[in-house]
């Protein structure tokens, strides 16, 4: 790395650090299907355009990946879990979703019924 | 797929399934040799001689829930349209090496496509993964060593998405100016 790359991963690291010592509780989980069939449906956009929404609104959630479950015909497929609550399952996701997923459902709790597609009890 | 980035990305979730934990992704791109390479190797559990030999076939998955993977054969498609082919070296207990080679300005030759969304996408899922990625062309060469970035954030995980979005961009910025920084238009054209 470039010294002034190492310089921004240094102050992103003690900012990061921060944020870690004050974070308390249980995380909400987001788990991406990452398969074959995922990555050919668009997986990678959903999943980038993920983290790049957390980062943006300083959100802090555990985002996690799977293989194939099965429903590849749904995919790109994206779990929702918060914690103590069932998990719910979204389907044929762009990234141009994300934002309402995350808004919506990860930050204030309320499930984007139009792109549901399971709920796990 | 439409990219070869997205190849990747599929290969090496073979590999980590395979319980790798260290995988070297090189591309090498030669101009006048109208040569484009690349290699996947990790040291995962390898396959044996008999599975290597059938691992080609759509039919042939170590997968129980069904009798299908599409991912090796899609890129040895994708190579041998493309004026190449694709190679499997495996050892049982010690890794596998998959090359697949292109002709670099073949007309069906898939772009590279976004490898830095590919990377961080691997890193996201394998925050602990010894990640080697090596992109020479003709003659020049990046190297990024997910270790060094590793022992640099101590504590912080590699995973977290401020310090994935923050490689997404430096891997970006490094790739444009490997390619002569001729912005966009030069990258589409790969």
């Amino acid at each position: 790395m470039t010294l002034k790359s190492l310089d921004d991963l240094r102050r992103l690291r003690e900012e990061v650090q921060k944020e870690i010592e004050t974070r308390q509780g249980a995380e909400v989980q987001i788990i991406v299907g990452m398969g074959t069939c995922g990555i050919a449906a668009g997986a990678r956009e959903v999943m980038t355009a993920i983290l790049e929404e957390l980062a943006r609104r300083n959100i802090k959630a555990t985002v996690l990946q799977t293989g194939c479950i099965g429903m590849c015909e749904k995919e790109p497929l994206v779990d929702v879990v918060r914690p103590g609550e069932k998990r719910i399952t979204y389907g044929h996701v762009t990234p141009r979703d994300v934002p309402r997923i995350i808004g919506e459902h990860v930050v204030n709790g309320r499930i984007v019924e139009d792109l549901v597609v399971g709920r796990a009890n | 797929m439409e990219e070869l980035a997205l190849h990747i990305l599929d290969l090496v979730q073979n590999a980590l399934a395979a319980g790798a934990t260290e995988v070297v992704i090189e591309i090498k791109e030669d101009t006048a040799g109208d040569r484009l390479v690349i290699t996947i190797t990790d040291n995962g559990c390898g396959m044996d001689q008999e599975f290597v030999r059938r691992v080609l076939d759509p039919f042939t998955t170590t997968r129980t829930t069904r009798r299908v993977g599409l991912g090796l054969s899609l890129l040895a498609m994708a190579a041998r349209q493309a004026g190449g082919d694709l190679q499997v070296a495996s050892e049982k207990g010690k890794g596998t090496t998959v090359t697949a080679t292109f002709r670099l300005q073949h007309w069906d030759r898939p772009p590279l496509g976004d490898v830095p969304a590919t990377l961080v996408t691997v890193l996201a899922g394998a925050p602990k993964l010894d990640l080697t990625y090596r992109h020479t062309v003709d003659g020049r060469t990046f190297t990024f060593r997910a270790w060094e970035v590793q022992r640099e954030l101590g504590g912080v995980p590699i995973n977290d998405p401020k310090v994935l979005t923050f490689l997404k961009r430096y891997l970006e910025e490094e790739l444009t100016s490997l390619h002569g920084g001729g912005g966009d238009d030069a990258e589409k054209l790969r």
